[in-house]
């Protein structure tokens, strides 16, 4: 079974930001991650947010899992591309520092290498904002919070429902599972692929019916209490904006113009060591 | 087009769970690295055959991009928006498919596979690759390779499991015609 992390509450100081602080954080933050190819800045960006990692006091055992599963993609990325495109850091870098040939077109080159090492540093830069923001973000505060700054609460309210009802439908998922794997439905790889999409379908039709159901009971119990009636809505764990907010804020917007001009100034978003 | 009411509202939540819980069901095709059979994805073309564009984009969106970080610590944005692109382009015809008044027929499967082709084909035969080099510069042939393998895997699994769904769905659903409005 594999298991979502989520929430938990640890009492740092970045829980006390608002949910909207670290939404704006984590969006600006893999907008520059995106955006630059830079390594120095990739590099720097990858330091703090290992630094920030460590003092959100996010334990090795609930990310673990999760982070072998990221390796294992990202060694089949990397070589994926070093097969399918062996020549794509002599194109971006325009020089070629042959190391050695592994025969054919499938040659070792420092650019190619400079390459991957990019687009390792940039997937693992992300990585430790969206374990943080997961961590330390509680959903109902995060959907209150995105209604102050404006966006519709319906939208807030239909993530805050998302958050709230994943636990209760991987509860049922599982359930359904077990019950047709007692009944003999083979799930693991032994089986064939149409078997497999069969047996998967013996699992979903029963999620889906029993989710579309929720769905009207939930609907039809929010309509009994008036939701929607009004324009405007309060809610419980709503939080006003405090200083460390906006110091927060501000920081994250700063930091990411210097990245992107370190990144752009010289009118493209790679940085080249082999000119 | 429908107002986005309580319903929707609900719809969208829960919705997005499913799509993320479901995040969990993958049937590797194990040719191109990562893509697989996304039972998932024939859930998102059903909601949105349901519920409409607007359910649909925000289940796409939000699924992938909360699924992605949920399941994998990660967000690869380029993959994230094709989804919201088929959330969209499926639920557009909702009304045509008559899916909850039961009218789900031949004529709206033979369109709702027709519109699920098309929009997949968009999705990740053109917005994911194009994004993919855009925002990563990855290799050109890999990732129309695996934008390629994503569509062919993505059309399949919905063509069987989404439209099962919705002649499962359709008839457990009211018939329109079974009421008529007294004047």
């Amino acid at each position: 079974m594999a298991k979502l992390f989520s929430y938990e509450e640890k009492g740092t100081w970045m829980e006390d930001l608002c949910g909207v602080t670290k939404l704006i954080f984590f969006l600006a933050w893999t907008i520059t991650c995106m955006l630059t190819y830079d390594t120095r800045v990739l590099a720097i960006m990858l330091a703090t947010s290992l630094i920030l990692f460590k003092l959100s006091k996010t334990s090795w055992e609930q990310v673990g899992s999760v982070f072998k599963v990221i390796l294992v993609f990202m060694i089949i990325n990397i070589l994926a591309i070093f097969i399918f495109a062996p020549g794509q850091g002599t194109k971006i870098y325009g020089t070629e520092h042959i190391l050695y040939s592994l025969g054919g077109r499938w040659v070792v080159t420092q650019e190619q290498l400079f390459y991957e090492l990019n687009v390792v540093l940039k997937y693992f830069t992300i990585v430790p904002a969206v374990f943080m923001f997961i961590i330390t973000t509680n959903p109902s505060e995060l959907a209150a919070s995105l209604n102050k700054l404006g966006v519709s609460y319906n939208i807030g309210y239909a993530m805050a429902i998302a958050l709230r009802y994943i636990p209760d439908v991987q509860d049922d998922f599982h359930k359904i599972k077990n019950a047709q794997e007692a009944r003999g439905i083979e799930m693991s790889g032994k089986a064939k692929l149409m078997d497999r999409i069969k047996n998967v379908s013996a699992i979903i039709f029963p999620l889906i019916f029993t989710s579309m159901d929720r769905i009207d009971t939930v609907s039809n119990a929010m309509e009994l209490r008036g939701y929607g009636k009004n324009k405007k809505r309060t809610w419980y764990m709503g939080r006003k904006l405090a200083k460390a907010d906006y110091a927060v804020m501000i920081v994250t917007l700063v930091v990411m113009v210097i990245a992107l001009v370190v990144t752009y100034h010289d009118g493209s978003r790679f940085y080249n060591p082999f000119i | 087009m429908k107002k986005f009411g309580i319903k929707e509202v609900v719809a969208t939540g829960i919705g997005t769970a499913l799509f993320i819980v479901l995040t969990e069901v993958q049937i590797p095709l194990g040719i191109i690295p990562n893509t697989s059979l996304q039972p998932r994805a024939a859930v998102l073309a059903f909601l949105a055959a349901v519920f409409g564009p607007v359910v649909g984009g925000i289940v796409g969106i939000l699924g992938h991009a909360l699924g992605d970080a949920m399941f994998y610590g990660s967000i690869w944005w380029s993959w994230v928006i094709p989804e919201a692109v088929i959330g969209i382009g499926v639920g557009l015809f909702a009304k045509k498919y008559q899916i909850k008044e039961g009218g789900f027929d031949r004529k709206a499967i033979v369109l709702f596979n027709i519109v699920q082709i098309v929009t997949n084909a968009v999705a990740w035969i053109l917005v994911a690759p194009v994004l993919d080099i855009v925002i990563y510069s990855e290799p050109t042939n890999k990732v129309f390779a695996q934008g390629a393998c994503a569509f062919v895997a993505n059309i399949i699994i919905t063509a069987i499991l989404g439209t099962l769904l919705g002649m499962g769905y359709t008839k457990i659903g009211a018939k329109s015609s079974s009421l008529t409005k007294e004047d």
